[in-house]
């Protein structure tokens, strides 16, 4: 028994060992690295190796840094329960409605061609859309609808909450789907021959076993949404800032330390939400 | 066949809508990319006209799109093979547990869920640190793998939770050895899956940017060129890099659909022989 355990390990870390190496020097080690600068100082021209609080005592004691947080937490609740209800909807309609695989497997995938297209682009692609001038205001004044352009469609929290459901709604609708189309369908007979209605079968039976796709599309979300900075930098116009934010905003100006200790914070509430989530999951079963 | 329920055709209709919400901004500067010279970047049209097109491929004076363009390919199929072997390395590996195993399994759980603009911080100042010259071959090559092994490895892991280990069974009843068993068994098997690991290492790779933002060094990828361009560039020229960029992205995602079409094929032909009566 001893002996086989060793050859297992032996052969499995031998297996690993590139993927182990890679973790190490570019996941472990810069976040070590982030840790230890956070605790550095800097002047404006360079950082200097001693150990001082003063990143953490600033972050802590400006109410810039509480501000950024909410609006952070603000941004990933309001996209995470407009992605969920959309991603739900999507990824029900395919594995409950479409009955023919082939059906399914088409419509999926016209789903996620859109993805495959860069972030960037598809963030300048809202520009004609919701500008002064755009899609959206032109219809709504032809239609009488309002009277001179919303000046709140582009660069606004509209906006950037609207390009995170452009962008991340798929990361929903995969997990989601991939769980449901593994329930299996006698289930659903055997309610509605017990006299459940749909919305009874819906609530009592898919919601609960789908919950496990649920998370990990919650995880998703949440992760790229707290963590991003482009698309708020972009789709506010610069008006609005997250965490993310703060961080490209602190190394534009080479303050690193001073970046590296907000980078800690926010690591530290992405895991706690990670752990928290995690309770609800058990991700090695669900692969 | 029982009749379709009501909720079928307003599902239908929302499901028409979602697709409408993702595909009608990347259409509308499909569209706005063949604006007349005189156009702007929005609606009206002033015009039809190859002009942005042709702006683009003369020398910007913004940047270096085409330079960057081609470093970025080259980058992505860095990435891409990396991603292949090591992803399946790590999933043979990840079938039987050994000691560690669910350490190095949160760490890519953790590589996933990561901010990356987090990466691109720390790789930067590990290669400042050490006096190392952060290069996008280097630096950002190792960034962008944080991001797509975990994705190439939980494919490779839900692969590997359905495979039919019967065949392998089988393979070792015969005589093969681990290696034959592997490279005549398992990897035919599991192909068409290594074809959608591949797609996601280029694309994931060719779409990056807050990865490669602080690692990329002087020379830019193509996502970081586009991004100056939106601070500074305000003509449709944007829109015609954005039309080229997308269908570019549909080609690479057609080849390899169309080799995961071969190989499924060529699967179904050779790999068995049950009802075809006795040879």
């Amino acid at each position: 028994m001893q002996k086989f355990f060793a050859r297992n390990t032996v052969a499995g870390w031998l297996m690993v060992s590139p993927l182990a190496v890679i973790l190490l020097f570019f996941l472990v080690m810069p976040i070590v690295m982030i840790v230890i600068v956070s605790f550095w100082q800097a002047t404006e021209f360079s950082i200097i190796p001693a150990f001082s609080l003063e990143n953490y005592e600033f972050l802590f004691g400006s109410s810039v840094t509480y501000r950024v947080f909410l609006n952070t937490f603000k941004y990933a609740l309001i996209t995470w329960a407009v992605t969920l209800v959309i991603g739900f909807t999507v990824a029900y309609y395919l594995a409950f409605h479409i009955r023919s695989l082939t059906w399914q497997i088409a419509l999926f995938l016209l789903c996620t061609i859109p993805f495959w297209t860069s972030n960037i682009i598809r963030m300048i692609s809202w520009i004609p859309f919701l500008g002064r001038n755009g899609i959206a205001n032109s219809t709504l004044i032809s239609w009488g609808v309002i009277d001179e352009p919303l000046e709140w469609l582009l660069f606004s929290d509209f906006a950037v909450i609207l390009a995170f459901v452009h962008l991340y709604t798929l990361f929903m609708v995969v997990p989601i789907f991939n769980t449901m189309v593994r329930i299996d369908k006698s289930l659903i007979e055997a309610a509605r021959d017990a006299g459940a209605s749909g919305a009874q079968i819906l609530w009592n039976v898919i919601i609960p076993l789908t919950k496990p796709g649920i998370m990990i599309g919650t995880i998703f979300v949440v992760t790229l949404v707290m963590g991003d900075f482009i698309t708020v930098r972009f789709m506010s116009g610069s008006q609005s800032a997250n965490v993310g934010r703060l961080i490209s905003n602190d190394i534009a100006l080479l303050q690193y330390p001073s970046a590296a200790a907000t980078a800690v914070v926010l690591l530290v509430t992405v895991l706690i939400v990670i752990g928290i989530l995690l309770r609800f999951v058990d991700i090695r079963k669900e692969l | 066949m029982e009749p379709r329920p009501k909720s079928f055709y307003f599902l239908s209709i929302l499901f028409a809508m979602f697709l409408l919400f993702l595909y009608g901004p990347t259409l509308t500067i499909g569209i706005l990319s063949f604006q007349g010279p005189g156009g702007g970047l929005t609606f009206p049209m002033r015009g039809t006209s190859l002009y942005w097109f042709r702006d683009l491929f003369e020398q910007q004076a913004v940047g270096d799109i085409w330079g960057s363009f081609a470093r970025s390919i080259t980058l992505g199929l860095m990435v891409m093979l990396t991603t292949v072997v090591i992803s399946v390395m790590g999933g043979l590996a990840f079938r039987r547990r050994f000691a560690g195993s669910s350490l190095l399994f949160y760490l890519i759980i953790t590589s996933l869920v990561i901010p990356s603009i987090l990466v691109s911080l720390g790789v930067g100042l590990i290669f400042n640190q050490a006096d190392l010259e952060v290069h996008w071959s280097t630096s950002g090559f190792g960034s962008q793998l944080t991001w797509t092994l975990p994705f190439g490895l939980l494919i490779m892991f839900a692969v590997f939770n359905r495979f039919d280990s019967s065949f392998e069974e089988a393979a070792r009843d015969q005589g093969a050895s681990p290696l034959q068993t592997i490279g005549y068994v398992v990897l035919p098997i599991i192909a068409p899956s290594l074809i959608g690991v591949a797609l996601f290492g280029f694309t994931l790779s060719y779409d990056e940017f807050a990865r490669t933002l602080l690692t990329s060094g002087s020379y830019n990828t193509l996502p970081l060129e586009i991004y100056g361009m939106t601070t500074n560039v305000t003509t449709p020229v944007l829109y015609a890099l954005g039309t080229l960029t997308t269908i570019f992205s549909l080609i690479i995602i057609g080849i390899f659909l169309f080799l995961a079409a071969i190989s499924g094929r060529r699967r179904k032909a050779m790999g068995s022989d049950a009802g075809k009566g006795d040879v």
